[in-house]
């Protein structure tokens, strides 16, 4: 108990008190999935809110069926050893329609595969809350989100018309239709993350953690063929490096960054000195400045 | 910077936020912050000098204010309208700022910020001094607890760092400031633009003697006293795997519990003693404010989420009706009288504020009077509650003496207040017991009582309609009465005039004499344009499910001004009658009126008699 600092026990029990409002208040949440490190720790901290019962809510992953192999893996292994329903997602539109993140670009994959095929599995099984990992420090948009954070019946997010929230008296008040995104890591920062996921030895997708592995040099970004979906271009050849990644999304979109940090502690290390953003390694954030806004906007997470 | 880290780490986190007027460098000292403790990173710095370029304000020059100005609308027109909360360390401590919007109108954002800060940076341009926005800044810090707060006089270099500038201006602010009881004031002379007295001394100040801002950030004791007062806790979740266990979860208020200690639920006065303090890992010894916990007790006693566990020597005061601050944040102007839901606590519960003693001027502190609370207004009220609450003053516990007031119709929230005291009052009136009751009353007139609440603008065929309807219930020996807008407002309501503020009055004082009607036994039949659709749900709870029958006398604005019986709209569109409804005073239709009389199609005859069929077909007649 005592290996966590006063920092960490503090966001800790804060977070641990937004998930139970929204346990105790809605009648459908979910908590979205999304394998990273975030979700790992968000997990971790809803299942500590509820003990000695299990957490009243299953998991929601949507599948853009271009995540890394080794994500998936994870993912049903952690369903399964914590006893959590996990709901699986993928939208078949997309699918019929073949959009994937090669041939019909970042943005529209990730507004078909993402956005879309959230929402939908949202209204499927009319969930009217829905835990997300998302944190302020991540992005300029997200700063200036709510903990809890209103979505009218379109899933549509208003920045400019956010309702105040004062002290931790969360406004859990909608009406039919309408649902609110929570957001119980909003304070939370990267090396928080990684130092709390190393005290609690939550478990994480390998690929955090540096290693060989064949990547390809593509616009500047070092791209880990997961497979061999992702043909190599002209005069590109696949070499191995030793890499880890900072955010893991879909395989084509995540670039690795050059590391030789294999441990947790060595993770830290690293952030500790960086000068680079989690970010940076995010091939759909930098269209242009504002580009996170407007996919919130339209339902992204 | 080298002296005792290990000391000052244990000082722990600091949340603190920026205010001040708008343009007094609020963004521009948070960029500085963060660029000065290398919280930047390069690629944010590369899209930084790209963005300042396209939308900055400084030239050439990095336009720092961009790094926090976060959403689409700030950036095109170059101000901050929401809070943002923004992550840094020093050698010695971490932080997180909340950036507020200086802008009057975005007033409510900032005191999301101030609400969960521990001190607050008050931003002063030193070209400008003093501005109105500084005062009620100041003031939202003080009302919502804020114990420590800094001046930061910015834009020094365009006063070139002239000590007498700064002096006049501090002496202005502490001034203004003395009354608000601030526990401690550090004014500190700067550039957040150059960084002087940011993070580095500045050799441009010389005759300035105190510390850097972020030696006192550093310095700044961010511990309330919360552990020091008695044990609450906010039941948020009664934890039930199974038949074995029974807990209850939600997070320690303030003081400190451990197994043993009795306790008791303030609502109820039951007790029992702390059996376990369960957590994910292991039971705990003792648990302290701010702890996430599940207790469980002794004894199988009946508690609810909402209900507050208390120290059984230290309980807060139960209470239905208190006195409060409230900052107004709605649209639409707070009313005394109209319903509100209240949440405080893990507790929702319909609340109305029945007195609003007077406003607070922020500039002067002087006291107002005032019937309504409009948008970014601070005022006295007497509140009421629909059951008991636990509360303590704020001053003593901010987490049980804090609440927010709820839209029922938007859900927005649109007030935020600050208990100062219980009041005794209603306490000390209990209900009469009557032998006689109105179930009695009802079968000697041999049917039911109830109200037909006739609502509709001015011409629509109200009162015609509730006449003739009335006619008919007397011809089949029902007691009624008919209570009409015109006639009450010559007596009862003389008072009134025609703000919005009276018309909610008005209808709530009608809606009261209609209950006492009916509990003599009485039809009520109730003939008022009533507007607003709160009011009218205001009335509908005084009354049992079935006893209040909504009318919605619906016609075409055009139609009603065409016929316009009393000669009024013509008056209105001459400008010889104000906030006539209709016109210049909006009516909110009914969304789920119990009956609809389309008077645009149907004769006054057929309307009631569509009414008297209603009657019949519901029973009560």
């Amino acid at each position: 108990m005592s290996r966590l600092s006063e920092h960490l026990k503090r966001l800790e029990a804060e977070s641990i008190e937004i998930i139970r409002e929204v346990a105790a208040e809605f009648e459908k949440p979910v908590m979205l999935y999304s394998i990273g490190k975030d979700s790992g720790v968000m997990l971790h901290l809803a299942r500590k809110a509820f003990y000695p019962s299990r957490p009243p809510f299953p998991l929601l992953h949507v599948d853009t069926l271009w995540k890394f192999r080794a994500m998936i893996e994870h993912r049903d292994r952690i369903a399964a050893d914590y006893g959590f329903d996990l709901l699986v997602h993928t939208n078949p539109e997309g699918v019929e329609r073949g959009i994937n993140p090669i041939a019909s670009g970042s943005s529209l994959h990730t507004q078909v595969m993402k956005t879309e095929a959230l929402k939908q599995a949202l209204d499927k099984y009319g969930f009217d809350a829905a835990f997300g990992g998302a944190r302020r420090d991540e992005e300029k948009s997200r700063a200036k989100e709510r903990v809890f954070s209103f979505r009218s019946a379109g899933h549509v997010w208003d920045p400019r018309n956010q309702r105040p929230e004062l002290w931790r008296l969360y406004n859990t008040r909608i009406s039919k239709g309408e649902s609110i995104r929570v957001f119980p890591l909003s304070n939370w920062t990267e090396l928080d993350i990684w130092e709390y996921t190393a005290a609690e030895e939550i478990p994480i997708v390998p690929l955090y953690l540096a290693a060989p592995r064949p990547v390809v040099f593509r616009d500047g970004m070092l791209i880990m063929r997961d497979d061999d979906r992702m043909p190599l271009l002209e005069g590109e050849v696949e070499e191995v490096r030793m890499v880890r990644f900072r955010s893991l999304g879909c395989y084509p979109l995540s670039a690795a960054v050059e590391s030789d940090a294999s441990s947790l502690e060595q993770i830290i290390a690293e952030l500790k000195g960086s000068t680079t953003s989690e970010r940076q390694g995010r091939l759909i954030d930098s269209d242009e400045a504002a580009s996170m806004e407007k996919k919130k906007r339209e339902g992204y997470f | 910077m080298a002296d005792g880290s290990a000391a000052s780490a244990s000082k722990g986190l600091l949340r603190f936020l920026t205010c001040g007027s708008v343009d007094d460098g609020k963004s521009t000292l948070i960029g500085r912050l963060l660029y000065e403790a290398k919280q930047i990173y390069e690629d944010q710095l590369a899209t930084l000098e790209r963005d300042s370029k396209k939308h900055g304000t400084t030239g050439e020059e990095i336009d720092f204010a961009l790094l926090v100005d976060g959403l689409e609308a700030e950036r095109q027109q170059g101000i901050t309208i929401d809070v943002a909360y923004r992550f840094f360390s020093s050698a010695n401590r971490s932080f997180i700022v909340a950036d507020t919007p200086g802008h009057e109108q975005y007033t409510r954002n900032m005191a999301t910020g101030a609400s969960n800060s521990d001190a607050s940076v008050i931003l002063i341009d030193a070209r400008k001094g003093v501005l109105p926005q500084t005062k009620r800044h100041s003031f939202i810090c003080s009302m919502f607890g804020i114990r420590h707060v800094i001046v930061a006089v910015n834009k020094m270099d365009m006063m070139n760092f002239n000590q007498r500038v700064f002096d006049e201006i501090v002496a202005e602010y502490l001034a203004f400031a003395a009354e608000l009881g601030f526990e401690s004031i550090t004014p500190i002379p700067l550039s957040a633009r150059y960084g002087d007295n940011v993070f580095e001394r500045s050799a441009r100040t010389t005759w300035y003697t105190g510390p850097t801002l972020i030696e006192q950030l550093e310095s700044i004791d961010a511990e309330a006293s919360l552990e020091e007062q008695p044990f609450r806790l906010h039941v948020q979740w009664v934890n039930r795997p199974d038949q074995s266990f029974r807990g209850y979860s939600g997070t320690v208020a303030s003081g400190r519990v451990k197994p043993g200690d009795l306790l008791a639920v303030a609502a109820s006065g039951k007790k029992s003693k702390v059996k376990r303090l369960v957590t994910f890992d292991g039971d705990l010894a003792v648990a302290s404010a701010g702890d996430a916990v599940t207790v469980e007790l002794e004894d199988e006693i009946d508690i609810m989420r909402g209900d507050i566990l208390a120290e059984a020597q230290a309980r807060p005061e139960v209470i239905d009706q208190f006195a409060a601050q409230v900052l107004w944040m709605g649209e639409q102007a707070l009313f005394p009288g109209r319903p509100y839901l209240m949440k405080i606590g893990a507790r929702y519960l319909p609340a109305q504020v029945t007195e609003l003693k007077h406003k607070i001027d922020v500039n002067t502190l002087e006291h107002l009077a005032g019937k309504s609370l409009s948008l970014n207004e601070i005022g006295e009220c007497n509140l009421s509650v629909a059951a008991p609450v636990a509360i303590d003053p704020f001053v003593e516990n901010p987490h049980t003496g804090a609440f927010i007031l709820i839209d029922r119709f938007t859900n927005g929230t649109v007030g935020a207040g600050v208990v100062l005291h219980g009041l005794r009052r209603a306490t000390n009136i209990h209900f009469q017991e009557l032998s006689v009751d109105r179930a009695a009353r009802e079968r000697l007139s041999g049917h039911r009582a109830g109200v037909l609440w006739f609502t509709g603008l001015s011409g629509a065929g109200k009162s015609t309609i509730a006449n003739i309807v009335e006619r008919e219930l007397h011809q089949r020996g029902v007691r009624s009465y008919l209570l009409d807008g015109d006639n009450v407002r010559h007596g009862l309501n003389r008072d009134l005039g025609f703000t919005d503020a009276d018309r909610v009055e008005n209808i709530r004082r009608v809606g009261e004499v209609a209950k006492l009607m009916v509990d003599s036994g009485t039809l009520v039949l109730a003939s008022f344009i009533s507007p607003f659709r709160a009011e009218r749900q205001m009335v509908r709870e005084l009354f049992g499910e079935g006893d209040f029958l909504e009318i919605f006398v619906d016609v075409p604005l055009d139609t009603a001004i065409e016929r316009d019986p009393k000669g009024l709209y013509a008056k209105a569109k001459r400008g010889e009658i104000k906030n006539f409804t209709g016109l210049d005073s909006p009516y909110e239709p009914p969304q789920k009126a119990e009956l609809r009389l389309d008077t645009g199609a149907l004769s006054p005859e057929e309307a009631a008699r569509s009414v008297i069929a209603e009657l019949e077909r519901r029973g009560l007649i």
